[in-house]
């Protein structure tokens, strides 16, 4: 009888026990490594995205059901960043406690300030354009500061009973976040109205916080390849307005880019923008702040 | 003895006790709840007030920032901006333009959104509606339009389910009129078909408009840490290899069937007396990640049902199919990518002891077992950002019966081809189709094919 009751009491603890630490599912590694910050090893956090991998076109694979279908907590961008993918997988997760609107769903652009919002009328004419606003937010640390705070709330509403470590490690992560940000602000200062142009229109918001002047893009409209008209007159505007750096993510290709750049002496520069994309962009702060290392060593 | 009467003690103090620990409990979490939300509201508060300090510098030149509102994928698009039509709206549209050796096409494009004639032949224009249907169901259906030859549209039905979308236990089931889950072309639509065309042993197996039929779908996720998924899919039977018994793709108006095309014996109307007269569909899938960088997928599938060549004939149906896939972390919009898919399937035909109305007379055909199969494997190598090259291979083949069917011969079908996709939402696809046919010898075949998407943006499946 005894022996029945332990084995009872040890099948209940291990039940419990599994639910002591929360499995949160991230889309973005950004997303993923604020995650880890904050919950610590109150959290297992899985990530869909690999850092070099285009956030638009992650492949939605089968193993990512299984992800989603143990998660406590699914932590997603928002504004349309997913919508080639995800929401396919979460058609097949059979999980409530992920859907939108439940407790372990984290819209991670919920309050941000949104850039490029379209105020006339948009058509596909002119290219993927997200009709809820850029999506490219993480790159402004002050905004990522909104996110780090919206997935410390969903934590605590599905853990409460870890809210305080989750505070901790939220108070910790913000003022790891301020240090990258003054750090990346006095190493971008000297450049500040600096003329750069970008593959994508992915880069709005770090331009905004540190005083980038974006004028122009290697895609003539977001998602469409570049002509080669297109290519030929955006060098010409980068000779004309002394551009000397064309910014892109790990994903775009660096040809048609280093096309444009020839033809007004500028380079080229692949940043890693998501966490992970370099070996020193460990986690969101180091990434911000490498990042401003790598666009202040190209202004030079 | 004594231990059972310990054991039930036991059990039922347990249960009084988290009775009462339940009502506390509960209590306590209604009140964390509402504490939880006042929390969250007032932190909302407090990050918009901080952002709304922080961000509201925006340089000189930028685009003014507004206040954001929580989105996210699955929010449904509003129709018309009226505001209370919830729904994700889109429209497909496929055409084809091309030229074959023989004047009948359809005599080797037997599928309903197959090429259907010289020219042109405008294969499918599906609407599209999909949403949350409550906090329970999601909802789809998609109506197909299709220009026959001749000139009559042709209006189809193909998917209208609901799917639960939170039972427990992992379980997840579907209703409606829907594609069976069988294998992995049967549940493509035609716009996300990687050829112009069906693969033949889909068309001769499983039908012109692929294995569909009403009825219900159940599925459970195995909590293993690979994906394994089982399926269990139950339908009234109306499909070729079922009750049907010859293609009902292209109605063939001027000349009238009585007999049927595969086992050449009068149709016998089945009714529904039991289950041994339902279709049942079941099905395992499994994928591994082999790396970050390659997928495979591997199922196996069944058919079960009755067919019309006597009141109590049946028909069995076994497939299995393998994908891989690979592509590179580094990819640009998905580009490159290698995949590599392959279907076999197997039908074994139960004709029954039958009559062969011929020129006014009757024969009488034996009871005997028809046996086919057949498979098809495709390669696509998107090579350059927007561009991929296709091979497919096809072999299918049926054993000898006292019916000679069209249906039935030996088939082999060779077709490369190029899609280049100038966005997600437009193709434009050139093949070519060597087709060899037992006794009547080679085709030849060229397409060309255009495609357009209007409204949401569907999401790809893997």
């Amino acid at each position: 009888m005894k022996r029945l009751l332990i084995v009872v009491a040890a099948v209940l603890g291990g039940i419990l026990s599994a639910h002591a630490k929360l499995n949160v599912v991230a889309t973005l590694p950004d997303l993923a490594a604020m995650a880890r910050d904050i919950g610590g090893d109150k959290v297992i956090v899985t990530c869909l995205g690999k850092p070099s991998e285009d956030p638009h076109y992650i492949q939605p694979k089968p193993s990512y059901i299984v992800a989603l279908n143990k998660a406590d907590v699914l932590i997603d961008n928002g504004l349309d960043f997913e919508i080639g993918w995800l929401p396919a997988l979460l058609d097949q997760t059979r999980n409530g406690r992920i859907r939108l609107g439940a407790p372990g769903r984290v819209v991670a652009s919920a309050g941000v300030p949104v850039l490029d919002v379209p105020t006339a009328p948009v058509d596909r004419s002119q290219g993927d354009v997200h009709p809820d606003g850029n999506p490219h937010y993480l790159l402004d640390p002050e905004r990522g500061k909104i996110v780090a705070r919206n997935i410390t709330a969903a934590l605590k509403r599905v853990a409460p009973g870890d809210a305080t470590a989750f505070d901790d490690g939220l108070a910790k992560l913000l003022a790891r976040i301020d240090v990258a940000q003054s750090e990346a602000g006095k190493l971008l200062a000297p450049f500040r109205g600096a003329k750069i142009v970008t593959y994508h229109k992915s880069f709005p918001y770090f331009a905004e916080r540190y005083g980038l002047n974006v004028v122009g893009t290697v895609e003539p409209k977001p998602g469409i390849p570049p002509s080669p008209s297109h290519l030929a007159a955006l060098g010409e505007r980068m000779k004309a307005e002394g551009v000397k750096v064309i910014v892109q993510e790990q994903w775009h290709e660096t040809r048609t880019p280093a096309l444009a750049a020839k033809k007004s002496g500028a380079k080229v520069v692949v940043l890693p923008t998501q966490t992970g994309g370099d070996p020193a962009a460990t986690d969101y702060p180091a990434t911000i702040k490498l990042l401003a290392e790598k666009v202040a060593a190209a202004l030079k | 003895m004594k231990y059972i009467r310990i054991v039930v003690l036991a059990a039922a103090l347990l249960a009084v006790r988290s009775a009462r620990a339940d009502e506390t409990l509960g209590a306590l979490k209604q009140q964390l709840q509402l504490l939880q939300q006042q929390i969250q509201q007032l932190q909302q508060k407090v990050a918009e007030l901080e952002s709304a300090q922080t961000v509201s510098t925006p340089a000189a030149g930028t685009a003014a920032t507004t206040p954001a509102k929580a989105w996210s994928p699955s929010d449904p698009i509003t129709v018309g901006k009226a505001g209370a039509a919830y729904m994700n709206v889109s429209l497909v549209a496929d055409t084809v333009f091309g030229w074959s050796t023989t004047p009948d096409v359809q005599r080797i494009q037997g599928a309903h959104h197959d090429p259907s004639q010289r020219g042109f032949t405008l294969q499918g224009v599906e609407l599209a509606l999909d949403g949350a249907v409550d906090p329970y169901f999601k909802g789809l259906a998609t109506v197909a339009l299709v220009l026959e030859p001749g000139g009559t549209t042709a209006t189809e039905l193909e998917e209208a389910w609901l799917q639960t979308t939170s039972l427990p236990w992992n379980l997840q089931v579907k209703a409606g009129q829907m594609y069976a889950n069988f294998g992995r072309h049967n549940l493509l639509h035609n716009h996300s078909w990687n050829f112009v065309d069906q693969p033949i042993v889909i068309t001769r197996l499983l039908g012109g408009d692929g294995l569909r039929n009403p009825g219900a779908q159940f599925s459970w996720l195995a909590p293993l840490p690979f994906f394994t998924e089982l399926s269990l899919g139950v339908f009234n039977s109306d499909q070729s290899s079922f009750l049907g018994g010859h293609e009902h793709a292209h109605g063939h108006e001027e000349e009238e069937h009585h007999h049927s095309d595969l086992h050449g014996g009068e149709p016998v109307g089945r009714t529904l007396r039991g289950p041994q007269d339902l279709l049942f569909v079941p099905r395992l899938a499994m994928s591994f990640d082999l790396s970050d960088t390659q997928t495979i997928l591997l199922g196996a599938s069944a058919a079960v049902g009755p067919n019309n060549s006597g009141p109590n004939a049946g028909t069995q149906i076994i497939g299995a199919d393998f994908y891989w896939k690979w592509r590179p972390v580094n990819a640009q919009k998905g580009f490159p990518f290698v995949s590599w898919q392959t279907e076999f399937l197997f039908r074994r035909y139960e004709a029954a002891e039958r009559v062969h109305p011929h020129d006014d007379e009757e024969h009488i055909l034996p009871s005997e077992t028809l046996q086919d199969w057949g498979l098809y494997s495709q390669l696509l190598w998107g090579f350059k950002r927007g561009w991929v090259a296709g091979l497919r291979g096809e072999y299918v083949t049926g054993n000898d019966a006292t019916f000679e069917s069209d249906l039935r011969i030996d088939r082999t079908r060779v077709s490369p081809n190029l899609t280049f996709y100038p966005t997600e939402f437009s193709k434009i696809r050139l093949q070519y189709n060597y087709d060899h046919i037992q006794q009547w010898g080679d085709e030849h075949s060229v397409w060309l094919q255009f495609e357009f998407l209007l409204g949401a943006h569907a999401a790809h499946k893997f």
